[in-house]
């Protein structure tokens, strides 16, 4: 396991929801990033983010750690959830908020 | 860089047959398109196979050539 990939492991087994964007939630540098940011803002899910345009290392990683050729990509509990068209997707049917309730992670009530 | 929405068809269809596909150009630059793709090999996969399956199918053209490609993946 290369360092990058030991990185990306460790960060998405101990962290509980982990999204790695283009940019930062307060200044997203993609619409697709951008969109994740505000599902996950919505549901009030507490998460770190990675800004992948600040480590080419990590931007090239992270594609090869899910076999995902695209970035945002939103990991919880370690596990790889999907990209903006499947988060939206499960945002939209509920199965989103479902993940997060069966996986222990409190959610703050959006206001 | 960009493909055409042709090409993109038919690489999907190339690898799975039985596909149905349909596909938009979001933005008129040929750069950023939405496509639907109705196969029975999603049948019983998370939806994060059945996009790895498409994105597969474009052979690394995806987040290359191709910037952006909204998926929406259906077994029927």
């Amino acid at each position: 396991m290369t360092d990058i990939n030991a990185f990306i492991d460790n960060e998405v087994k101990s962290n509980d929801v982990v999204l790695f964007m283009k940019g930062t939630p307060q200044f997203p540098m993609c619409g697709f990033s951008g969109q994740i940011v505000q599902i996950l803002d919505y549901v009030g899910a507490p998460y770190k983010a990675h800004n992948v345009l600040e480590n080419a290392d990590l931007r090239q990683g992270i594609k090869d750690y899910a076999n995902w050729p695209t970035i945002p990509q939103l990991y919880i509990k370690g596990e790889f959830i999907g990209g903006c068209d499947i988060v939206r997707e499960m945002f939209q049917s509920g199965e989103l908020a479902q993940t997060l309730a069966d996986n222990g992670v409190a959610v703050k009530k959006a206001g | 860089m960009a493909m055409a929405a042709a090409d993109i068809e038919r690489m999907i269809k190339e690898a799975l047959p039985d596909a149905k596909v349909e596909i938009r150009d979001l933005a008129g630059d040929g750069d950023h398109y939405a496509a639907t793709v109705i196969s029975s090999a999603f049948k019983g996969m998370s939806k994060v196979k059945q996009h790895q399956l498409v994105y597969a199918a474009l052979k690394g053209n995806m987040g290359g050539v191709l910037h952006a490609l909204a998926l929406t993946t259906s077994a029927e």
